[in-house]
């Protein structure tokens, strides 16, 4: 102890003090500030890209996520009105078919009562024609047979024996 | 915690006063007519080179005639003695001669100067210490120089990687290998014990700290050997800078802490309260006396091994002197950047519990 005392300069002392305490104050103004600054701005910067890229990784997610949603929402849709239109096609053929078959009766009708309506036509044409030839005939057998007196006997009494 | 600090504090304290009791007999030796001991001399040798001196001596030798010739620049010597003065060390001719400074004479006696006499004769007390009057003495010596040169190198490292930041986000240059270091002081010295809140404003002096007692004990190891934390006034004002900054951030808890420990019985904080106030001054004394002591061993255990190369002057003690030297010397290089480590941290620790701001119990 006595030889670090006596060891002891107050001249080293003061001006370890000085230039130490100098040091110090012209090292945090032109270093130590700067250089901490500097780092932190840096670390800041790239905390604040790590979260910025994290931040566009999730946008870019949702949307991935929101793209796949409304391809999704677009299939089912597309499904949805590719079966309606099915259906509605389906309707649409049915109807034709129906409206088709009706129309086809109704022609078919129609044809049949004209057909019907010619035919009973024809056949009254054909028993007018029949009547008047018969009436013709009969006129032309009844002339020569009222000719002569035995033939009208013979034919009236042929028509009575008919009658009764 | 603080009574184990204490007792380690004395006991180390014991250490070195033996040690400087056991240094006395050597230093005796010096004063007597000059014996061809070898041992002797490396041992005056080393305590040479652990002290501070007034010229910046690169070597010296001794010729044929037993002349010792110094190799080495002057510089100048500031006193203060009912006045300024201002002169060369180159007058007291490495203490061969008395220096005459405006009718004044003063004598380098034993790495101090003292004010004599023309003749320059030293007058003893009953202790053999000199009563010659001491002028106030702010000489640059060496190691005021060498701190300088080290302020100065740390001022235009750090500001021009300072300069690098302002074009470049990155560190170029020596700031690659300095930012690291800077952001684990930041990192696992400063915020794991001041807390993410207080750190910023202990920052300067903690990096500073820091690298000055790092590169200083290191720029010590090289040939020219200028280790300056081996004086104790240095480290006496490294500590004594920690101590006032604690001492002067310290807030109501920590002061509550000291004079009135919570949760104890009210007898026991009587008792504990000169305990913890010698507790905040043991912490400062012993970062002082920790560093001091290191730097001091190591190098006279370097120089001590280095010497024996003399002494065995023969085929095996040469080579395993030089082994073991160099195995030193990387222990020390360890040292240098340990002790700047311990330094930061304790100090560091010191601020945390100043400002720590405690839940009540």
């Amino acid at each position: 102890m006595d030889k670090l005392i006596e060891q002891f300069s107050l001249g080293l002392f003061v001006w370890q003090s000085f230039l130490f305490i100098g040091l110090v104050l012209l090292l945090k103004k032109y270093a130590w500030k700067p250089i901490l600054d500097a780092v932190n701005d840096r670390e800041e910067g790239i905390k604040n890209a790590l979260e910025e890229a994290e931040n566009a990784r999730k946008e870019m997610q949702d949307l991935t996520a929101d793209n796949e949603r409304i391809l999704k929402e677009a299939r089912t849709e597309r499904d949805a009105m590719l079966k309606e239109a099915r259906e509605l096609k389906d309707g649409i053929i049915a109807d034709a078919q129906e409206e088709a078959k009706t129309q086809a009766n109704k022609v078919i009708q129609q044809a049949q009562a004209t057909i019907a309506s010619e035919k009973q036509a024809a056949i009254a044409e054909i028993k007018n024609q029949v009547a008047e030839l018969s009436i013709g005939i009969a006129e032309k057998v009844v002339r020569a047979e009222l000719e002569d007196k035995d033939r009208q006997h013979k034919l009236i009494k042929e028509m009575l024996k008919e009658v009764s | 915690m603080n009574t184990f600090k204490l007792l380690k504090t004395i006991s180390l304290l014991w250490i070195l006063a033996t040690a400087s009791i056991s240094a006395k007999p050597a230093l005796d030796k010096e004063e007597h007519p000059p014996q061809k001991d070898l041992k002797a001399e490396i041992k005056a040798y080393i305590n040479h080179h652990l002290q501070d001196s007034y010229d910046f001596s690169l070597y010296s030798y001794t010729d044929e005639q037993g002349k010792h010739i110094y190799k080495g620049f002057p510089l100048p010597v500031i006193l203060w003695d009912n006045g300024l003065k201002v002169f060369a060390s180159a007058k007291f001719h490495h203490g061969e001669t008395l220096a005459e400074v405006d009718g004044n004479y003063y004598k380098l006696y034993h790495g101090k100067i003292y004010k004599t006499d023309a003749d320059g004769s030293i007058e003893y007390d009953a202790h053999h210490h000199p009563v010659n009057e001491k002028p106030l003495d702010f000489s640059l010596t060496k190691n005021v120089v060498f701190i300088l040169l080290v302020a100065l190198l740390m001022f235009f490292m750090f500001s021009k990687m300072a300069r690098n930041y302002q074009k470049n986000p990155l560190p170029t240059g020596i700031g690659r290998l300095l930012e690291p270091i800077i952001l684990y002081i930041r990192d696992d010295i400063a915020i794991p014990n001041i807390g993410e809140k207080k750190y910023k404003r202990y920052m300067s002096y903690l990096l500073t700290v820091f690298f000055f007692v790092w590169i200083i004990n290191l720029l010590g190891l090289t040939p020219l050997g200028v280790n300056v934390t081996n004086n104790i006034a240095v480290t006496l004002a490294l500590a004594l800078m920690t101590y006032v900054i604690t001492t002067f951030s310290g807030n109501k808890d920590y002061w509550k802490h000291i004079f009135w420990m919570p949760g104890v019985p009210w007898p026991m904080k009587i008792i504990l309260a000169p305990i913890e106030l010698l507790g905040t001054f043991i912490k400062p004394f012993s970062l002082m006396i920790r560093l001091y002591a290191n730097i001091t061993a190591g190098h006279v255990v370097l120089m001590s091994i280095i010497g024996l190369m003399f002494i065995f002057k023969n085929w095996i003690g040469s080579p395993l002197s030089f082994g073991l030297a160099f195995a030193l010397s990387l222990l020390e290089l360890l040292v240098a950047a340990l002790q700047a480590y311990i330094f930061t941290m304790l100090s560091a620790l010191y601020f945390g519990s100043a400002v720590e701001e405690h839940d009540h119990h």
